[in-house]
């Protein structure tokens, strides 16, 4: 990010041009949007690709097998009757009826069984081996992405001065929490910076949650595995591990949720034009 | 009239997204289906097994305790193979099996199960991995692939095992099923020609009267019904080509991951 406040090109006739003071700040910079970019194809990918691998044996354990005796977690299934289809979703014993959903959609009419809908899979159809080849090549680009985004991030500081929290990031917690409750947006100059729940959240997907989700993937792998027999029992064995990889998958879609929809309610245009050109605009704060 | 703007912009948004979704949805099941993009998915499968070549081609999988056991170790795809040969062997206790070991060896072999078994034998309990997502545990005793191949001397351009399978994969009898793995796997000292499953003889579901563990790579890649055994420099010409059933369907050949 740069720090000097970039004066307004003359000719924009944009709102914000109307509020005296406003002038566009150069927020981030093209690595970051590229990479911020990549980013969000390869997750689509590998999240929706993951959904349609899943479907293959679309129940979950915890333990290092699926077979040691004790039932499923978490299991989606169409239930076949004479006349009729039923999509039921079990978790820890308990049964749903969720046909249309999970386990039977409706398709031309009909109602078939079906553990996702087919426009939240790649391929849209059941086929193992076409969205395995979709994960593992979109999970090499997020990889990449991500290792370049990290190297990026510590040599050009973006880590050190736009993430990491310092000490009055730590005392604002509290008001923070008020701020984001009250849809309460910074104005001027403390709109430049990331608020210190923002910067915590992006901290914990980027250490934390993305970094469990390769791993978890490479617990899945038998030669993994093999690197150092056992190791995947340090996460409850390899059944285990893909439930969390599910989770974590989950968990990462929450974030996402939450953060297009600070995007939408703090100023869409001016933070999808700065991912875009890098240009935010910074509107004076209100007078007192 | 912002407001209005606003509106319509939201509007504007909302079905550029849906619209949007959906062409790149269907997108991808076009690319699919064409035959350049899968090619170019399979790259990401090149740098897969160059990762691979960092893990030492003689570590050994995980091996588990009798508590890890799987009380009823599970079948997958064919449980019974709709061969009348197959059959004929299964009802007289597969006296009459011979594994047929040929191709670029020095010396072929024909083996019964006695033979086999007179073999050097390995006891192990692994962990079954498939494809599909799920994994079962199961205690194995077999013959080690390498005792069999140090037997049949094979020719120094043999590069890989391919085994041939009693059970079709088609309902009219056709497309026997077969697999390949390379000459490191066939001497890793945990690949099997297993015989016995859980303390007893091998069942017919799970592979009777042979079938491969190849511990490492998943399920697929574990043969069932194995009949004969070949040697050969490429895959190439055999069958789709690609090395084994599933693979000619679309799978990995390295099923490590």
């Amino acid at each position: 990010m740069a720090t000097e406040p970039s004066p307004l090109p003359s000719g924009r006739s944009q709102a914000e041009t109307t509020r005296v003071g406003s002038y566009l700040y150069y927020r981030h910079t093209l690595p970051v949007r590229v990479m911020h970019w990549i980013n969000v194809i390869a997750l689509t990918v590998l999240l929706l690709s993951g959904l349609n691998i899943f479907s293959a044996h679309p129940a979950l354990y915890w333990g290092k097998s699926s077979y040691s005796g004790r039932p499923p977690i978490f299991q989606i299934m169409a239930r076949e009757t004479d006349d009729d289809v039923i999509g039921i979703t079990s978790m820890f014993g308990h049964e749903f009826v969720t046909t249309g959903v999970l386990g039977a959609a409706d398709e031309d009419g009909e109602v078939v069984p079906r553990i996702f809908p087919s426009w939240l899979t790649v391929p849209g159809d059941r086929w193992l081996a076409m969205a395995r080849r979709w994960h593992f090549f979109f999970a090499w680009v997020f990889v990449i992405n991500g290792i370049a985004y990290l190297a990026y991030s510590i040599v050009s500081r973006h880590l050190a001065r736009d993430l990491a929290p310092g000490a009055g990031d730590w005392r604002s917690v509290g008001s923070s929490i008020v701020d984001h409750l009250r849809f309460k947006h910074p104005t001027g100059e403390a709109a430049k910076r990331y608020n210190v729940l923002q910067k915590l959240a992006y901290l914990s997907v980027i250490f934390i949650l993305l970094p469990l989700m390769i791993l978890m993937g490479f617990a899945m792998s038998p030669t993994l595995n093999s690197l150092l027999p056992g190791w995947v029992d340090f996460f409850g064995g390899r059944q285990s591990a893909r439930t969390i990889h599910f989770i974590v998958a989950w968990l990462v879609v929450a974030f996402v949720l939450v953060h297009v929809f600070e995007v939408m309610v703090s100023g869409f245009w001016n933070h999808l034009r700065s991912m875009i050109t890098g240009r935010y605009a910074i509107h004076p704060e209100a007078p007192k | 009239m912002k407001l209005r703007t606003a509106i319509s912009r939201r509007r504007f948004l909302r079905r550029a997204l849906g619209v949007g979704g959906a062409f790149a949805l269907s997108g991808c099941d076009a690319l699919s289906q064409t035959q350049w993009f899968p090619k170019v998915l399979a790259t990401g499968e090149t740098l897969t097994r160059a990762v691979q070549g960092l893990v030492p081609r003689r570590a050994l999988a995980q091996e588990f305790s009798e508590a890890d056991l799987s009380p009823r170790f599970r079948s997958n795809g064919t449980a019974m193979p709709a061969n009348a040969q197959y059959l004929a062997l299964a009802a007289k206790g597969f006296a009459d099996y011979r594994l047929e070991v040929g191709g670029l060896v020095e010396k072929p072999a024909s083996l019964s199960l006695v033979e086999l078994r007179a073999l050097p034998s390995r006891t192990q309990i692994t962990r079954h991995d498939c494809v599909e997502g799920w994994s079962a545990i199961g205690k194995w005793k077999g013959v080690r692939l390498s005792a069999l191949l140090d037997a049949v001397h094979p020719k120094p351009e043999a590069r890989f095992v391919m085994f041939y399978c009693a059970d079709p994969m088609e309902a009219d009898g056709s497309s026997p099923y077969y697999e390949s793995i390379d000459m490191d796997d066939a001497f890793h000292p945990q690949t099997l020609l297993a015989y016995e499953l859980n303390d007893t003889t091998l069942p017919i579901p799970n592979g009777a009267p042979i079938r491969l563990r190849v511990e490492r790579q998943l399920g697929y890649k574990h043969a069932k019904y194995v009949m004969r055994i070949e040697l050969v420099q490429s895959f190439e010409r055999i069958a789709g080509g690609k090395g084994g059933y599933w693979e000619d369907q679309g799978y990995e050949w390295w099923a490590g991951i």
